[in-house]
């Protein structure tokens, strides 16, 4: 066995207790479970590019404080199913369908980047299946490209767009690029480069698929950054004020390529009623992955206040 | 009857439909592309409005008529403009005569392939409207309650309830406007004027009138 078959550990990180399928409008969605299976459920929803196993640390942490730790891998990534299309919706769909797996009453909604706007949305449009919610840094609020002049922004939205038609017109048969554990997690460190390469080595061995020829990541290649949409980051943060149960909020405030570099000022004003926002310094877009003991602590404190009935 | 082709776009199998040569008195002349709305397919013979000596063709966008009905909906405008690129490949320049949703993503389509699209005309029909400039208040978009199609549910759920925002078309409006050399290189034929509508059509440059003269207009457009 080469090094590269071998499974790489990382300390503190585990694997999910149990595996399910949920078939949501006919996409198989690959569901996990770290806890107990009888303990309280809640549902914890991943970013955009990432997938379960980015949670081998932090959920772990939930569970062993008693928590039923339910997760999916959004679809086109991880072990779920590839679909022909994506959207916003079908995302909303898919994660309506894992939390109907729970049960029919409320759980605590947390999200990280793309997956705490969707619980977001989703606690919106079912605020009745919702007990309490955290969002770790996934709160969009601005511009990407603010600060750049009108016609250099012309410039650059006609470029994104011929190119994703580009890249849209080279999508039949590819496949993603083959390569060794450490040039995935080299290519991977280009989107997070705060992430230690012990740990991207890690989500290698979890995220992505050893062939004849290499490892090649799960997601499905025809996501891309960089695609092109009506939807602006103000519409997600517009969705915040009127969430009815208790609220956390976590912002790292070091500025990174994955994140949206929203600031305490822009959340502050639209906090619902109670709400609490912690801004984390020194801390990156992944603050469950960077600072997992201290990110689960103010959760967990979070969900025992709400359980308790102390935060209304 | 019509000839049929089909068109990959990643996993979906594009049904593009020749619904007439060229008429071969008329020399050599640019083929016309019909864009369906929202739920519609290409008609079987050229509609009675269409007077164009070229070769007339029409594309079934996803879910649509003959192409492909994917698994699990997740539609978006903007992967439609990847249907019309896919014709677009294969057809070279051509005019586009759309209808209703079609007429959004020919927008969409002119502004990023203008040295491809030479005039598009955009005309009443199913899904010109779409949902507002704003999204409206967060739901589960599920499909209604139908027979599973062509035309995909999915389709017509999430297909009437995306976002249009009016600034979000004049930026296409004025790609198209740098990128083209046509004088008028969109036409719009609509009375129904959506906000993104009436935006594209306040914009200097853009035609207005019948589809009719539109079509005229662009046959004497080299």
């Amino acid at each position: 066995m080469s090094v590269d078959e071998q499974q790489v550990s990382y300390p503190g990180a585990r694997r999910p207790d149990r595996h399910r399928e949920v078939i949501s409008s006919g996409i198989a969605l690959h569901v996990c479970e770290w806890g107990d299976a009888d303990a309280r459920p809640l549902l914890l929803a991943h970013g955009g590019f990432d997938f379960t196993g980015t949670f081998d640390v932090f959920a772990p942490m939930l569970a062993d404080a008693g928590w039923r730790v339910v997760s999916w891998d959004q679809r086109g990534h991880g072990d779920s199913e590839r679909a022909a299309l994506y959207t916003w919706d079908s995302d909303v769909r898919d994660a309506a369908a894992v939390l109907d797996s729970i049960g029919p009453d409320p759980v605590p909604f947390i999200g990280h980047s793309k997956g705490g706007a969707l619980v977001l949305h989703l606690a919106n449009a079912l605020p009745h299946r919702v007990s309490t919610m955290v969002n770790l840094d996934g709160l969009p609020s601005r511009e990407a490209m603010s600060d750049v002049s009108d016609t250099e922004r012309t410039r650059l939205l006609h470029q994104q767009l011929t190119s994703w038609l580009d890249h849209r017109r080279s999508l039949v048969g590819r496949r993603r690029r083959p390569g060794t554990i450490d040039e995935l997690a080299e290519r991977r460190g280009r989107m997070n480069p705060r992430m230690s390469l012990e740990w991207l080595r890690y989500l290698v061995t979890v995220g992505a698929t050893c062939d004849e020829d290499g490892w090649r990541w799960k997601i499905d290649p025809t996501m891309r950054m960089g695609g092109f949409g009506p939807w602006r980051p103000e519409w997600s943060m517009l969705r915040l004020p009127g969430i009815g149960v208790p609220f956390l909020g976590v912002l790292g405030l070091e500025i990174e390529v994955m994140g949206w570099g929203t600031r305490p000022d822009d959340v502050v004003p639209n906090l619902p009623p109670g709400g609490r926002l912690e801004a984390l310094s020194g801390v990156g877009h992944f603050v469950h992955i960077e600072q997992p003991r201290r990110v689960a602590d103010l959760v967990l404190e979070h969900l025992d206040a709400t359980a308790a009935g102390a935060l209304r | 009857m019509s000839e049929v082709t089909y068109l990959r776009h990643n996993l979906v199998e594009l049904a593009l439909h020749r619904l007439r040569g060229a008429d071969p008195a008329a020399g050599e002349s640019r083929p016309l592309l019909l864009l369906h709305g929202l739920g519609e397919r290409t008609p079987d013979v050229v509609p009675g409005v269409v007077d164009w000596p070229g070769p007339v063709h029409g594309l079934d966008f996803t879910g649509h008529g003959s192409s492909t009905l994917p698994v699990g909906g997740g539609y978006s405008a903007e992967i439609l403009v990847g249907d019309v690129d896919a014709a677009l490949a294969v057809l070279g320049p051509v005019t586009l005569m759309a209808r209703g949703l079609g007429a959004y993503i020919a927008l969409l389509a002119a502004a990023a392939r203008p040295e491809l699209v030479r005039g598009a005309v955009l005309a009443d029909g199913p899904g010109l409207v779409g949902g507002g400039v704003h999204p409206g208040s967060p739901t589960l978009p599920y499909p209604p309650a139908s027979p599973p199609g062509p035309p995909d549910p999915f389709a017509l759920a999430e297909l009437s309830r995306d976002p249009r925002p009016a600034d979000y078309a004049q930026t296409f409006v004025r790609f198209v406007l740098e990128g083209s050399d046509l004088e008028l290189p969109l036409w719009v034929a609509a009375v129904v004027r959506p906000e993104w509508l009436a935006a594209v059509a306040a914009e200097p440059g853009i035609g207005e009138g019948s589809i009719e003269d539109g079509l005229a207009h662009y046959l004497d457009v080299t």
